[in-house]
């Protein structure tokens, strides 16, 4: 059997001793396709961040790469593309040195030979090679998400995890965006996205992971297989969060379940 | 140039092209990670060493270097140990700085108390021979350490949390940068003063940001910047008989004012023509 890429064994978070995950039980194998959905405060930004590593896990066991996390080394495996980046809008950085910001880790503090061309492949697979030397907060908010995910292929992982890919992304950028995890998908790499709205990736999730409490219980797995997400558990989770009502228009769980 | 004549000018000149470089460096890094008044606060810890220096008589510079990498890392160990919000970590650290310096040299000569203003808004010849190869060692020191550590560094203030997903040591390099800081501002405290040597640092920065589009030539620029303020600033104080400090610092924003002015039609430009694909994009909503 292959060493599953993440394993969760009834994982609980907790965040400033209030507990906020329990018993999450995940295997994401190599080659998966995970979208992992929930309402607005259902943990999955939660769970994502445990995964890797940015947030210490209160008690079961997280392995990547059969690794428990504290002793995973191999970060070169592992892509994370964010929502948008911290330092935004702080010093300009050029398009260019985002992308090259993610070929710099401790194994490779010094640049290489081949660093430019994987730079300049990585931004025309995203379609934005011409943009290289414009400032990254001169473009739009879908092309930023774009530039983030040409640093994610750059670095050449063979695992992606996205937060939010579409979140705030115009149609254009989306489809872009879903192409290019769908050709990553059927070269064998594992995409693990977190959403809200599966959006354009509906089509593409082999797998489906609803995350949500039942009453007043802290957060768990409430489904875990192929979409679409079954009615009653739709039902359930918008049954117990306040803002899913506003919501239930623009969430894309009816995506979720259309898929 | 008659101020070459001088054996002070001449060890003032070297101080102040050495911090008008490295404080920049430093600068970009702490600006990018929304920690610019890090280094205002380090002068202030600092001020304590200076301040136990004219105490016990030890030498100031190599004092305020230990004083202030120790403070640099209590800072740190506030910030990770307890749920002391960051800033408030900063001002706890920084005032304990500034009211133990005030309080150690008053209980020193009464000559401290004189010698304190050299220290806090700097002074031409204060600069002694042995402070060059304090300043030097620990100048060359903050080279090396960046050259080795600055892309994880940049990678690190550009987003933590995607740095420690390529495997970098986020916690450790954020301690280091402080440290770098801390080193960073007893270079710039003879010839800047402990109350300015953080604008040295950030100004530049500042106005290189307005006319630069990448991390890279914000660095060099605030760099050149940095080098032409100093040295500008120390041979002014001196025909003027000024305090160097502020005369470099005023010189800085001025830099900055005209960098802004000339950076209002470049940005106006940016958004009345935006790319092609922007507008291709805005279309789609």
């Amino acid at each position: 059997m292959t060493t599953p890429v993440i394993s969760c064994d009834h994982v609980c978070v907790d965040i400033e001793a209030a507990c906020v995950l329990r018993n999450v039980t995940l295997t994401v194998a190599p080659g998966d396709f995970v979208a992992i959905l929930g309402v607005n405060g259902s943990g999955k930004t939660t769970l994502m961040r445990a995964i890797l590593g940015l947030l210490p896990i209160a008690s079961g066991s997280l392995d990547l790469y059969g690794q428990p996390i504290p002793r995973f080394r191999e970060w070169n495996r592992l892509a994370y593309v964010p929502q948008r980046l911290q330092s935004a809008g702080a010093v300009p950085v050029s398009v260019y040195e985002v992308v090259g910001a993610s070929l710099i880790s401790p194994k490779r503090r010094l640049p290489r030979r081949g660093d430019r061309r994987r730079i300049h492949e990585a931004l025309e697979m995203v379609g934005l090679e011409d943009r290289r030397r414009d400032r990254f907060d001169a473009l739009s908010g879908g092309q930023q998400r774009r530039v983030m995910i040409a640093a994610a292929l750059a670095k050449g992982a063979d695992t992606y995890i996205l937060d939010e890919p579409t979140a705030g992304v115009d149609a254009e950028s989306q489809e872009r965006i879903a192409a290019t995890f769908e050709r990553l998908h059927e070269q064998g790499h594992t995409v693990l996205l977190v959403t809200h709205e599966l959006g354009t990736f509906s089509s593409l999730a082999t797998r489906i992971v609803v995350l949500g409490s039942r009453g007043e219980e802290s957060s768990t797995v409430l489904y875990d297989g192929p979409p679409p997400v079954p009615e009653h558990l739709t039902e359930s989770v918008w049954h117990h969060s306040e803002d899913v009502v506003m919501r239930a228009d623009d969430t894309g769980f009816m995506d979720a379940g259309k898929g | 140039m008659e101020i070459l004549d001088y054996d002070f000018m001449r060890r003032a000149l070297i101080a102040a092209a050495l911090i008008g470089i490295i404080a920049p460096l430093i600068g970009v890094y702490l600006v990018q990670r929304r920690l610019a008044l890090l280094g205002d606060g380090m002068g202030h810890v600092a001020l304590t060493g200076v301040g136990l220096a004219f105490l016990t008589g030890l030498a100031p510079v190599p004092t305020a270097l230990v004083v202030a990498a120790l403070g640099a890392l209590l800072l740190e160990v506030i910030r990770s140990r307890s749920r002391t919000a960051g800033d408030l970590a900063l001002a706890l650290v920084f005032y304990g700085g500034i009211a133990g310096g005030v309080l150690l040299t008053s209980l020193s000569s009464n000559k401290a108390s004189t010698a304190l203003n050299q220290y806090l808004f700097g002074s031409l010849s204060t600069v002694a021979q042995e402070d060059i190869w304090w300043l030097l060692g620990a100048g060359a020191l903050v080279l090396l350490v960046l050259a080795y550590f600055g892309r994880e560094m940049f990678a690190m203030t550009l987003d933590p949390d995607v740095a420690h997903v390529q495997g970098i040591r986020t916690t450790r390099l954020g301690v280091l940068l402080t440290v770098l800081a801390a080193v960073t501002v007893v270079i710039g405290m003879r010839t800047v003063g402990l109350l300015l040597v953080s604008a040295i640092m950030i100004v530049p920065v500042a106005a290189a940001q307005q006319l630069a589009s990448s991390f890279r030539t914000t660095m060099i620029g605030g760099v050149v910047i940095g080098l032409a303020c100093s040295l500008l600033g120390l041979s002014t104080s001196f025909s003027l008989d000024v305090p160097p400090g502020p005369t470099i610092v005023l010189l800085a924003l001025l830099v900055f004012v005209v960098a802004a002015v000339i950076a209002i039609p470049l940005r106006r430009r940016r958004t009345r023509h935006p790319h092609p694909l922007d507008v291709a994009e805005h279309s789609h909503g």
